[in-house]
């Protein structure tokens, strides 16, 4: 009986896994983001929600996006809605991919992946210096989102084993 | 042409407004009221503002207990580092010790070579008494600068003997009575001492001038003092032991007055040394 209970408790968490992870790459105080190597950022949180934006769209509630979008904006001090908005245009762009492939591939992916981050990266460096007159260093966003398209290739792999061989088998088991 | 722009818009609208399984929100209402947060936030409206305060205080709750195993990682991280740096730091100072002691022995020799060497040339080693006094008085006047300490006769103290601040000559016992004796300083109007000036070893006498400078006098050499230049006591007169540091050439390019400056500061003795050099007996 406790055994089952533990198996349930696991396949949970399992399924949870990428809310948990949104969410402490959002609170946590180590944010790939802001490093403090100086050619060296990327954006842990836009591979997360793209990646399970457009493969396992249940996993990612909007909701949750806009909650840890909201969290994001406190622990950064950007303005309160604006890395919401980011998100779920990111959702939009992964949403509308999903929708108009049939066959998927890793380098598309990653191709319109790299378009949707330059358009959103593109935004909040509009929003933020136009509107809401921060200071901003456009050659450290350039290398954001180089990093953050290279890394999508990794992650996305790490993420496909996990998917298959945790959260799948659980699933199965 | 016109079926791709139905795809498009079909998928963009599928997007924006299929929810998905256990979806509440569609994608179109969420970023609708991100644009009201961020709108109404730039106007700093009240709601959002207690919105704001309250996803901090929850924030920084739950940030805390987020950070905890990253924390522990640093943490650990950081002692591993400091046990490292903590390696190479010993290993540093294990080399370093083994050339203090290299040093350390060769100034066993020195010290051993300059005792055979004054055997030879028939000169007196010297021994020294040391005794601690404290400063009691030292109100200088115009005329007189000198210091009143409290040993007297009692505790051994002569006449003539030696008082140091550390390692620097301070001046000598001028007076001594049975509890205190009077000290006169380096800088007094009558103080008179057999210096030699290093580098290039100039003998000469160090004047006091009753102010906080004393000045070389009765040197002909003259050019081979240089400003920086160490005085020590000579030991000429056998008034004090040879190579007691007392201070510094300050020499002023405009006047010729060959002044001194005192390593130590007279007016801000608080205890002294009284020192004793005695011959000892040549081995």
């Amino acid at each position: 009986m406790t055994r089952l209970r533990n198996k349930n408790f696991i396949k949970i968490i399992l399924s949870k896994a990428p809310i948990i992870l949104l969410f402490v790459s959002v609170l946590n105080d180590f944010d790939f983001n802001h490093l403090s190597l100086k050619y060296f950022s990327f954006n842990f949180s836009y591979i997360l929600i793209f990646y399970y934006s457009l493969k396992k769209s249940e996993s990612l509630g909007y909701t949750y996006i806009f909650i840890a979008g909201l969290f994001n904006d406190v622990v950064i001090g950007t303005p309160i809605g604006l890395s919401s908005l980011i998100y779920l245009i990111l959702c939009v762009a992964a949403s509308y991919l999903r929708n108009i492939t049939l066959r998927p591939s890793l380098l598309k992916d990653c191709v319109f992946f790299l378009f949707t981050i330059l358009i959103i990266n593109s935004l909040l460096f509009l929003f933020l210096k136009f509107i809401f007159n921060y200071e901003l260093n456009y050659f450290d966003q350039i290398i954001n989102i180089t990093f953050t398209f290279l890394f999508y290739f990794l992650f996305s792999n790490i993420f496909d084993f996990f998917e298959s061989y945790f959260v799948s088998s659980k699933n199965a088991g | 042409m016109e079926s791709s722009r139905d795809d498009f818009v079909i998928a963009l609208r599928s997007a924006f407004l299929k929810k998905g399984t256990q979806q509440r929100f569609s994608l179109l209402s969420l970023i609708f009221f991100s644009i009201i947060f961020l709108i109404l936030g730039s106007f700093n409206f009240k709601i959002i503002n207690y919105v704001k305060i309250g996803i901090t205080e929850i924030v920084y709750r739950s940030s805390f207990v987020v950070s905890v195993p990253e924390n522990l990682i640093k943490d650990s991280y950081l002692t591993i580092q400091n046990h490292n740096k903590l390696y190479k730091e010993n290993e540093n100072i294990k080399s370093e010790l083994e050339i203090l002691k290299a040093k350390d022995l060769l100034n066993e020799f020195i010290i051993l070579e300059n005792q055979r060497l004054k055997n030879i040339v028939d000169d007196y080693l010297v021994k020294s008494e040391t005794i601690i006094a404290k400063v009691l008085s030292d109100k200088g006047s115009p005329f007189l600068r000198s210091i009143i300490i409290n040993k007297g006769s009692k505790h051994k103290i002569n006449l003539g003997m030696v008082v140091m601040d550390g390692a620097y000559l301070v001046g000598k016992v001028v007076e001594v009575n049975y509890l205190s004796s009077r000290v006169l300083l380096l800088s007094d109007l009558n103080s008179k001492i057999p210096v030699i000036v290093e580098p290039n070893t100039v003998f000469s006498i160090l004047s006091g001038t009753g102010k906080n400078y004393g000045i070389i006098q009765y040197s002909k050499k003259n050019e081979d003092i240089k400003r920086e230049s160490i005085i020590y006591t000579s030991g000429a007169g056998s008034l004090f032991k040879a190579g007691i540091p007392i201070g510094r050439m300050n020499i002023n390019n405009l006047s010729d007055e060959k002044k001194v400056e005192f390593f130590s500061d007279f007016s801000q003795l608080k205890f002294v040394k009284v020192v004793s050099f005695k011959k000892s007996e040549n081995k």
